[in-house]
């Protein structure tokens, strides 16, 4: 290929399946979450708080966010290549919210290990 | 392309106040919208999340925060969002998958996905918002 564009969609099937795989992921926490919330034996501050301190589901949830920021990341980065056309822009926009996902994966990980 | 394909003027309307979506059209592009949408309040639900698991004063905080009216506008704008992007997702796997392809029942499906996540936005923030 002799016109590739270097922030474009590297052309490959590789974030078309991440972003399905990301999006079942996502699907199957919802369930779980969902079950977890009508299982709980009330529904207070507390009983929110010890449903995530439980060891498979704060490592759910962990791996739910990652999920969301890697498939966010593919979602916002599609919206761009569509809309901003200048490639140097283009550039900026997608290192801003890459950079943006990478911090937040940081702050999800902090605030289900504070538990 | 062979020379002798006749091409068809078609009218192209570009114009957002000339184009009528066809459902299908309508649920994709609401797919984007509320994708967008979610990814602009990422740090607001990342602040919510952690408060509401948090100690009891964050808790106080994000419960003060949530009791203005415009902030619970937003979380109910955002519940729908979610769902939308959920249900239209899951519709768009099944699609993946060529599962309901033809016209007839892509549009029963989109026009499925807009009437149950708008009925589980309203179910679920009437069960949040009023108890």
């Amino acid at each position: 290929m002799q016109n590739r564009i270097v922030v474009g969609a590297h052309y490959g099937l590789r974030d078309w399946l991440a972003q399905r795989v990301t999006a079942t992921v996502m699907a199957l926490y919802t369930v779980f979450f969902v079950v977890n919330l009508f299982c709980l034996p009330e529904f207070s501050a507390e009983a929110w708080r010890a449903m995530f301190s439980g060891g498979f589901m704060r490592f759910a949830t962990f791996l739910f966010w990652l999920a969301l920021f890697f498939h966010a990341w593919v979602g916002v980065r599609d919206i761009f290549m569509d809309y901003i056309k200048p490639v140097g822009v283009r550039l900026v926009a997608h290192s801003v919210v890459a950079f943006l996902l990478i911090g937040y994966a940081g702050w999800a990980a902090q605030i289900l290990w504070r538990l | 392309m062979s020379d002798t394909t006749i091409k068809k003027p078609r009218p192209k309307h570009l114009d957002l106040r000339v184009i009528r979506l066809p459902l299908p059209g309508l649920v994709s592009i609401l797919h984007r919208v509320s994708g967008a949408g979610l990814f602009l309040m990422l740090p607001a639900l990342l602040w919510l999340f952690g408060s509401s698991v948090g100690s009891p004063e964050e808790m106080a905080k994000a419960k003060s925060v949530v009791a203005n009216p415009l902030v619970k506008l937003v979380l109910f704008g955002l519940l729908w969002a979610y769902l939308h992007h959920f249900c239209a997702g899951i519709r768009f796997l099944l699609l993946d998958m060529h599962k309901g392809l033809d016209l007839p029942t892509a549009r029963k499906s989109a026009g499925a996905v807009l009437a149950v996540s708008l009925t589980l936005t309203v179910l679920i923030g009437a069960k949040i918002f009023l108890g």
